[in-house]
Parts: structure tokens; C-alpha cells; sequence
């Protein structure tokens, strides 16, 4: 504390937060939605707030640029911004201080840039308010620009916000949230929506600039491998409290709050796999908005929780340096006891007999605009009974529409469908029952997947009818069953989705593609649209899933930690191309294709780990017109001449079980991959 | 099993709420709607209207069809509004001249629903040909001035009620058409759509009973919309001869009858309160609509 004192006499902190209160107020009654927050951000550090959704992140955010929706206002605690107490300036000073002292860049680039502006026009603007010339105010912004890394600033300048790519839009609202040179800049989830290569670019993009202009960032982010990579300090906020913070390094390794471990135990990392265990998770539910807690905000889901975490309000407690945790029991926090369960018996798959499904040089081709583009193209692969093939890429990639034509809903262009060693109709109307039956998906989306005016027997049961014919008290039995195997209780059945948590939506829609009995579910990025502590849960319920009914899984996800945990065997796919396929802990340990690498690398992860980043240069290019040769040297690192513009590479089989589509031979990546990460002159050099 | 660590199971926060979700998001509907005062209003013009039409000469003053030898009197104690050209109470024909209106105009209206709905819905979730086809189609219909093909359709068929409530739905269902597959397009993006295609389910089961009562918002505020021009456009029809026929007391055969009777400068009373009685109701409607779209937004 004496030295935050001290520090304030030198020079002000950039933010400071004091027992900061926020409600909002919902039919006419106060809800409180941050309890307590006292925490500051020092000059030139990066601070990370980290929670689940519902937490209050965002409302911390936008109450300290005083933006909080109507029906929300702070009701004690005070907010000071560069020394400023923001709740006693004028509505005019605010507005000063607002477009001078704090920027925020928010999760979606794409509504945060007019669509009908030009995107110089716009960054000009920011430097146009402030006083400059017209063509004073166009030099700033491409000079804005510039310094956000666009290559080609003039380009981009006269191009409206559509015609750039999501990583893109994202650095023009950077070189804008800059433009002021801020005290504070808030960063709110900048790269959920990005992929995992564009993402890290971002990242490193913001990380660079930061120890460049010094410029102090809150950054609020539910991933604590982002976190650890880019903020010195983090709180971890819960339920509206900030219940532990300080050095980031500290928490990750020795954290202090039962929520904290819980959270950091629910992440899939350090290579576990559904063999190895099963992952951890938080039991119960976050307390709703505006509940009244008498004692630790944490208490109904913790289990070490005694008598009086219920009665009393935990105060913080100081654990060395700037170390904090609002626990009673802070120094057992670890000791958070992990859930026991039973060794599951996972199916063994045995690839020498037939596979259960099998596509062979299954292409699709999308007409655009009198353009062909070619979404699939030659992608061959099979999947045995009981197996896991993880499928990863880029958007863009393929993914979703080589799962759509497994499925029926879009017919392949070319190529065939085997299942269980027949020919399968191409669309869904030729399918019979038993194909239905058998090949059934997960969604991304839950809210999407359910209609929201069904209720959940309504639901289960129709499924029931159509796929197995089942009706009557044996439909509803089955129901019963069906919903027990997911773990949803049966007082739901008569609820429409709208009532159940996201965690819950997710339950029904796997207990839904199980009604019949599938042989194979796709499960396309099933947790993506869920917090982490949910996230372990449904991989959980899946993983039982699989051992108990002995199914199939193709799983799509952007996270490769998750489908690490899950896959037997994964496939990698760039512009609709297979790039790799082998199994799960080929893939991973390498030696890998490069394009891999550059996926692994582009993570970051909470264990620290951390391989050193490959830079990918560029965007994935357009599927309308991909690159010759192989498709993945305009962003190669590891390119090693002209034969990479010229020829394909054709996908071999390197060694067993594990395929590629790649110029270098397998045992020349692995010297190179041993080596370490490629320099920008070894990618040119022959 | 570890049920106790999954967030389907243990620990309760919403224990009691959930059952009656859906009764609370309905009674939250219903609590917005009675703090819009569009919708109050709207409802209140409405429904003094709507009473009169079911109550009807019963309770007027006077009987609206009674003729009497006071004709043409200006508006007094005894005759609120005056009287017209045959002695009869304008006040009581006013009141009573709701009920054709409010007849004839919901009935077209839902058949144009009704029909507009299915139509929208084929377009919107079949698509290809059957779109582009039956779209062209509704495009040309919607080219064309509504009232002349009232004209003459009504001039083939000859008037009454029946005639009146067929050709107004039928030309009101064009519109309504593609307010609806508008909202169906959003709507099939939807994977719920695709889970129903991957159980089996045929087209009209996924339009009628998986997408139809998602959209039901939307289509409450175009029927509300679509009445207020139902009402504008038997007005018209009836103004011109070709809706409803005399003696009823009916506003725009009211001021049919009379409008030339304003050439002389006096006699105002005879066309004033029906048009004000048109005006008001087509206000209300409007409101209420205003209230409800307000209310589906959000």
C-alpha cells in the first residue's frame, strides 16, 4: 500500500478504482452488478481483468468511460482517470477527458467502423476533431496507420471497412484508439473474434505499441493465456468482485482464490488427453445479477466452503508484494479438492478393420458472383468406429463445409461418401432413416440450434419420433433416460431454451443428435460459444459419451488445446485443402507441416510453455483464387524456392499414420523444427 | 458419476423461476405493451369503436335508418351532429356505421394473413424457383394501382360483403407475402432448421410448426398495419359505389351521399364526423400497431 501511496505523489495513476459500485436498475429494483472493485492501473502497465461472461468485466469498462446503459449507473466508489475524479467533472470536462485521456477498442471491429465511410476518412476524422486540417488530418491518419503495421496504408486508406479482412479492421480501430495518444486504453475482448494466427498478430501488434508509447492498458479478456502474454498485473473478477489480483506471473503459478484454481484447472493444457483423465471443473452456477450475498461471493460453488464463508464477507487479504485474494482460507486455496471419478473405458479403435465412414477426393465448388470457388478440394480421409478425428484450420478453411457434406446438407461437387462400406446418398432426401439416424451434429450455437419455442420434451421428443418412431410413455421414457445421460434435470422438460443456461442449451442439443443412437455426431466447435469452466463440463459429457455408446466423434474447433484433449487422430485443413492428417500426438509433438507449426505457435497458453511465435505473414488468401502451386506458400515460413509457387505438393504418407502435403522431406523438418523457429531470411533462402 | 461437479446438476440458483420462463417473458411482453401509451390509446379509440360496432343501433339515440321530416338540420341539443338529407340522426349513423367497417375490414385481413403467410413462407424457405417465380409475380401485383383492380374485379362480381372481403385479402396478400419471407429468410439461417432437415422433417412441418411460431411477431404488426389499410381501402370502395350499399350507415356511403351537398358552403355536419370517425379509427389501429411493433423489436 505504501508504495501505491508514494507512486501517486510522483505521478497519478492512469486509472484508479474505489470501491467502485454499479447497479442496474431492471423493473424498478437496484441490481448490483460490481460489488467493491478497488483496483488501479499504473502508469505504462497492462493490466488484465479476467472472468466468465456475466461477471461484470465490461461493465467495469464501460463505467469508466461513462458509458454504461441507461438503466445502469455507479452508486458509491469512485473512478479516477489520470488523477481525475470522473464522477465530478462536467458533462463537458467528461467529454474532454473522454476523447483525450481514455480510448476503448471493443470485440467486434466490424460494428465499431462506419461500413459507409472510408476508412481514411474516418481515422482522419479522429485528428479533424482535434483541431487539424484536412490535409493535415489525412497525413496523421496514414501515419496512424502505419503505425498500426499496415503495409500499404494508402490502399487501405480508400477502402470502405467491408473490404478488409477482421484482423485488419481490428488495426485500423487501434491506430484510432491511439490517434489520442490516450493516458488509457481499455482493450475489450480484441480478439475473440479473430483466428488464432490473425490473433496473435494483433497481440503481438498491441504488446509492441504499448512498450512503445508507454500507454497504460486495461485488458479485459475470459483467456488467461492471452493474459499471461500480455499484462504484467491481472484481477480476476467474479460475480461483480475482484476476488484475487496481482503480478500475472504470480497468480498463473501460485493462485490464492478457489475460483482462480478452479478456473486455471478447467483449461485443457500440458497436453492432456481423454485418455489421460478427465478435466476439471466449477460446479454450480454463477449468482445472478443483483443476488444478495451475505458472505463470499464464491462461497456456493466452492468446495471447501465452511459455515462462515456463507455469514462473512471475506476482506482481502495481502499475500506478499502486491499479491491479494478475497478468500477466509487463502493459503488452502490449492488444496481445492479435484473431482474423483471413475476411469472411463474409452473405445479401442482398432484401424485395420473398416472404417465406419470414409470420403475420397471429395471436392465442392461455390458459385460467387460467376466465380468458382473451391471450398473442398480432393480432401480424402476416413473415420473408424469409436474414433475422434479433430478437424482444425482457419476460417475459411473448409471446415464447416466438408462437415455439411458428410452430413447431406450441401451435396459435394465430386467425390463420394462411404459409410459403413455403402455409397451414402449425397443430400438428404435420398437418405434413409438408418443414414439420419446415423450421422447426426452438434452445433456451434446453441441459442441457434434449439427453436426457442419448443419446449425441451417437445424437443426430445420429435427427434425421438422421427429418428426411432418412438411415441407415447415409451418416447417420453426415453426422454427421461436420454436427459439423465447429459445430466439435465428432468423439472427442465417442460421449459422452452430460453430458460436454461448456455451450458444447459449445449446438454440438450447433444442429448438431442443422441436420440437415435448415432454412429457418428459432428460436433462443430460445440464449446466455442462457452465460458471455460462450462467448456470442461461438455468435453466431460462428450468423452462419457463416446466410452458409453461407442461413437464417432469429427470435431471442429479453432482451440487446439480442445481438440488435442479429444481427437485420436487430427486433420488439418487450409483452403479446403488437406494439409496433415495423423495422429493426435504426431500432430502435435511434429514434426509437423509448417502451416501447423505456425497454428501451434500462434497459441498462448497459461503454462508459459510457450513456443516461440512463427509469423504468418499476410491474410489467408481467397478460396476464389488461390495461390499456385502449394496453396500455402504465400504465407510459408519455411518456403523453399520456386518449386513451392509452381507444384503442388501431393499428400504422402511420411511415415505411418501420419500424412502431409509438403516439398520437405520429414526428416529435414525435423532438424529444422528442432532448430527452433525460422528466421524472415531462412524463409528465402533455398 | 460426477454429477455434483457439472453445472446441470447440484447447486440451484434459479431453482422455482424455471418452470414459468416463458409465462414471465409472455407477462414482461404484457407489462411493456400497458407502458406504451401508443398502445393504450390506440386500444381506447379502438375499442370505443369496436363497441360501437357490436352494440350498433341498440344503443344509439336515435334509429340510424329512421327517416324524418327534420332534415338537413345543423348540429343542436336534440341532434348532436345535425341530420342528413333524409332526416336521419347522424350521430346515431355515425356509431352505428363501426360495424361494416369493422366487418369487412378484419375479415380481409386475415384472409390476407392468412394467405400472405403461407405464400412467404414457401418463398422464404423453398427458395430457387418457386421464389423467383411466385416473387416476380407478387412484384407485378404490387406494380399495379390496388384500388383498380378492386374496380374491376368487384365490377365482374358484382358487390356485397362477400365479394368485398374476398378482393381486399387477396390484394393485400402480395405485401404481406413478402413481409413474411423476409423474416422466414433470416429465420431458416438458423440451425435449427438444418437439425430438423438432418431428422427427416418435410417442408411443411418445418415452415408450420418449427419456423412459423418464431415468426408470429412479425406477423402480429403487419395484420395490424394491414388493417389500418383495409379500413382506407373499403372507404375508397364504398365511397366509389362499389362496397358497401345503401341504406347502411356506413361513413364513406355517409359521405359518398353527401359530399356534394358541400358545394353550398353549409351542410358540414352531413361529411365531417364520418370522416373524423374514419380518421380516428384508422389512427387507433395504427397506434396499436406503433405499440406492438415496439414490443416485437426489442
Amino acid at each position: 500500500m505504501s508504495t501505491a501511496v508514494a507512486q501517486e505523489v510522483e505521478a497519478p495513476h492512469a486509472l484508479e478504482l474505489e470501491d467502485l459500485d454499479v447497479v442496474y436498475r431492471v423493473r424498478s429494483s437496484d441490481r448490483q452488478v460490481l460489488r467493491g472493485v478497488t483496483l488501479h492501473v499504473k502508469r505504462g502497465e497492462a493490466y488484465g481483468l479476467v472472468g466468465e461472461s456475466g461477471c461484470g468485466k465490461s461493465t467495469a469498462a464501460l463505467a469508466v468511460v461513462n458509458y454504461l446503459p441507461r438503466n445502469g449507473r455507479v452508486r458509491s466508489g469512485g473512478i479516477r482517470i489520470d488523477g481525475r475524479d470522473a464522477r465530478a467533472l462536467s458533462g463537458a470536462e467528461l467529454r474532454e477527458l473522454r476523447s483525450n485521456a481514455v480510448s476503448m477498442v471493443y470485440q467486434n471491429p466490424g460494428a465499431a467502423l462506419n461500413p459507409s465511410i472510408r476508412v481514411g476518412k474516418q481515422v482522419a476524422e479522429v485528428f479533424k476533431t482535434r483541431g487539424a486540417s484536412g490535409g493535415e488530418a489525412t497525413d496523421r491518419a496514414r501515419e496512424a496507420l502505419t503505425r498500426v503495421q499496415i503495409a500499404d496504408p494508402g490502399s487501405v486508406m480508400g477502402r470502405y471497412a467491408h473490404q478488409l479482412s477482421g484482423g485488419m479492421q481490428q488495426r485500423v480501430v487501434i491506430a484510432m484508439a491511439l490517434a489520442t495518444d490516450p493516458a488509457l486504453l481499455i482493450l475489450d475482448e480484441p480478439t475473440t473474434g479473430l483466428d488464432a494466427t490473425v490473433e496473435a498478430e494483433v497481440l503481438d501488434l498491441v504488446a509492441a505499441l504499448q512498450a512503445d508509447l508507454h500507454t497504460s492498458v486495461l485488458f479485459i479478456s475470459h483467456n488467461l493465456g492471452i493474459i499471461r502474454k500480455m499484462c504484467d498485473r491481472v484481477g480476476v473478477l467474479y460475480a461483480g468482485c475482484l476476488v484475487e489480483e496481482g503480478e500475472t506471473d504470480t497468480i498463473l503459478a501460485d493462485p490464492r482464490h478457489p475460483y482462480t484454481v478452479g478456473l486455471l484447472r478447467c483449461v485443457p493444457r500440458g497436453g492432456v488427453r481423454k485418455d489421460h483423465g478427465r478435466l476439471d471443473t466449477i460446479p454450480g452456477f454463477m449468482p445472478n445479477v443483483g443476488e444478495e450475498l451475505l458472505g463470499c461471493v464464491f462461497a456456493g460453488r466452492c468446495t471447501l466452503a465452511v459455515e462462515r464463508c456463507h455469514t462473512e464477507v471475506p476482506e482481502a487479504h495481502s499475500i506478499g508484494g502486491s499479491h491479494m485474494s478475497r478468500c477466509h482460507f487463502h493459503e488452502q486455496a490449492q488444496s481445492l479438492p479435484r473431482e474423483v471419478v471413475a476411469d472411463l473405458e474409452l473405445p479401442a479403435v482398432d484401424r485395420a478393420t473398416e472404417p465406419l465412414l470414409s470420403f475420397d477426393d471429395l471436392g465442392k465448388v461455390f458459385k460467387q458472383q460467376g466465380h468458382d470457388v473451391h471450398a473442398l478440394v480432393g480432401v480424402t480421409a476416413a473415420i473408424w468406429p469409436g474414433e475422434t478425428l479433430g478437424l482444425v484450420g482457419e476460417s475459411g478453411s473448409g471446415k464447416t463445409t466438408l462437415a455439411r457434406s458428410l452430413l447431406g446438407i450441401v451435396a459435394p461437387t465430386s467425390g463420394a461418401v462411404m459409410f459403413d462400406s455403402r455409397d451414402l446418398a449425397p443430400t438428404l432426401k435420398g437418405r434413409s432413416r438408418e443414414d439420419l439416424r446415423a450421422l447426426q451434429i452438434v452445433f456451434q450455437n446453441p441459442d441457434s440450434a434449439l427453436n426457442r419455442r419448443h419446449s425441451v420434451r417437445k424437443i426430445m421428443r420429435r427427434s425421438l419420433k422421427k429418428l426411432t418412431g418412438l411415441t407415447g410413455s415409451a418416447a417420453d421414457a426415453r426422454t427421461r433416460e436420454l436427459m439423465d445421460s447429459v445430466r439435465l434435470a428432468e423439472r427442465y422438460a417442460s421449459a422452452q431454451p430460453g430458460a436454461l443456461s448456455g451450458g444447459l442449451k449445449q446438454r440438450l442439443a447433444i442429448a438431442r443428435s443422441f436420440a437415435g443412437n448415432p454412429k457418428l455426431v459432428v460436433c462443430d466447435e460445440p464449446t466455442s460459444a462457452l465460458d471455460v469452466s462450462v467448456q470442461a463440463a461438455i468435453l466431460n459429457l462428450l468423452v462419457e459419451l463416446q466410452a458409453k455408446e461407442q461413437v464417432s466423434y469429427l470435431f471442429i474447433s479453432h482451440d487446439l488445446g480442445v481438440v488435442r484433449y479429444v481427437s485420436d487422430r487430427i486433420a488439418v485443413l487450409y483452403l479446403g485443402r488437406l494439409m496433415e492428417l495423423g495422429l493426435s500426438e504426431t500432430v502435435y509433438s511434429g514434426p509437423h507441416h509448417p502451416y501447423t507449426e505456425a497454428l501451434l505457435s500462434a497459441v498462448p497458453t497459461v503454462d508459459g510453455g510457450e513456443r516461440e511465435r512463427i509469423k504468418l505473414e499476410g491474410d489467408i488468401p481467397s478460396a476464389a483464387n488461390p495461390p499456385s502451386g502449394c496453396v500455402f506458400h504465400t504465407r510459408c515460413p519455411r518456403r523453399i524456392g520456386t518449386i513451392c509457387d509452381e507444384t503442388e505438393p501431393p499428400l504422402v504418407e511420411v511415415e505411418k499414420n501420419h500424412l502431409m502435403r509438403c516439398h520437405i522431406p520429414l526428416e529435414e523438418l525435423r532438424a529444422l523444427q528442432a532448430a527452433g523457429p525460422p528466421s524472415v531470411s531462412a524463409a528465402a533462402a533455398p | 458419476m460426477s454429477a455434483m461437479t457439472d453445472d446441470a446438476a447440484g447447486f440451484e440458483p434459479s431453482a422455482g423461476l424455471v418452470p414459468s420462463e416463458a409465462k414471465i417473458a409472455r407477462r414482461e411482453m404484457v407489462r411493456q405493451l400497458l407502458h406504451s401509451k401508443t398502445f393504450i390509446v390506440g386500444n381506447i379509440v379502438v375499442g370505443f369503436w369496436v363497441f360501437w360496432a357490436i352494440a350498433g343501433s341498440r344503443l344509439t339515440p336515435h334509429d340510424p335508418l329512421e327517416q324524418t321530416s327534420n332534415i338537413l338540420k345543423a348540429p343542436s341539443t336534440a341532434y348532436w351532429f345535425g341530420t342528413d338529407q333524409f332526416g336521419r340522426d347522424i350521430f346515431s349513423r355515425v356509431l352505428a356505421g363501426a360495424s361494416s367497417t369493422l366487418t369487412v375490414a378484419p375479415l380481409a385481413t386475415l384472409l390476407a394473413i392468412v394467405c400472405g403467410t403461407a405464400v412467404g413462407l414457401v418463398t422464404g424457405y423453398y427458395g430457387g424457383i418457386a421464389d423467383d417465380t411466385i416473387s416476380r409475380f407478387v412484384d407485378a401485383v404490387l406494380a399495379l394501382p390496388l384500388i383498380v383492380i378492386a374496380v374491376m374485379v368487384l365490377t365482374a362480381l358484382g358487390s356485397s360483403n362477400v365479394t368485398l372481403i374476398l378482393v381486399i385479402g387477396l390484394v393485400f396478400t402480395p405485401p404481406v407475402s413478402r413481409t413474411v419471407r423476409a423474416t422466414v429468410l433470416g429465420e431458416r439461417q438458423l440451425d435449427y432448421v438444418q437439425a430438423a432437415q438432418l431428422r427427416g422433417e418435410r417442408g411443411p412441418y418445418i415452415m408450420f410448426v418449427e419456423i412459423l411460431p418464431n415468426i408470429m411477431g412479425p406477423i402480429v404488426v403487419e395484420a395490424t398495419v394491414r388493417l389500418g389499410y383495409a379500413i382506407f381501402a373499403i372507404a375508397g370502395l364504398t365511397f366509389l359505389g362499389f362496397g358497401v350499399q345503401p341504406p347502411s350507415p356506413d361513413w364513406s356511403l355517409q359521405i359518398s351521399e353527401n359530399y356534394t351537398l358541400l358545394a353550398s358552403g353549409t351542410y358540414w355536419w352531413t361529411v365531417l364526423f364520418a370522416c373524423v370517425a374514419i380518421a380516428t379509427l384508422v389512427i387507433g389501429v395504427n397506434l396499436v400497431a406503433d405499440g406492438l411493433q415496439q414490443v416485437v423489436d426489442e
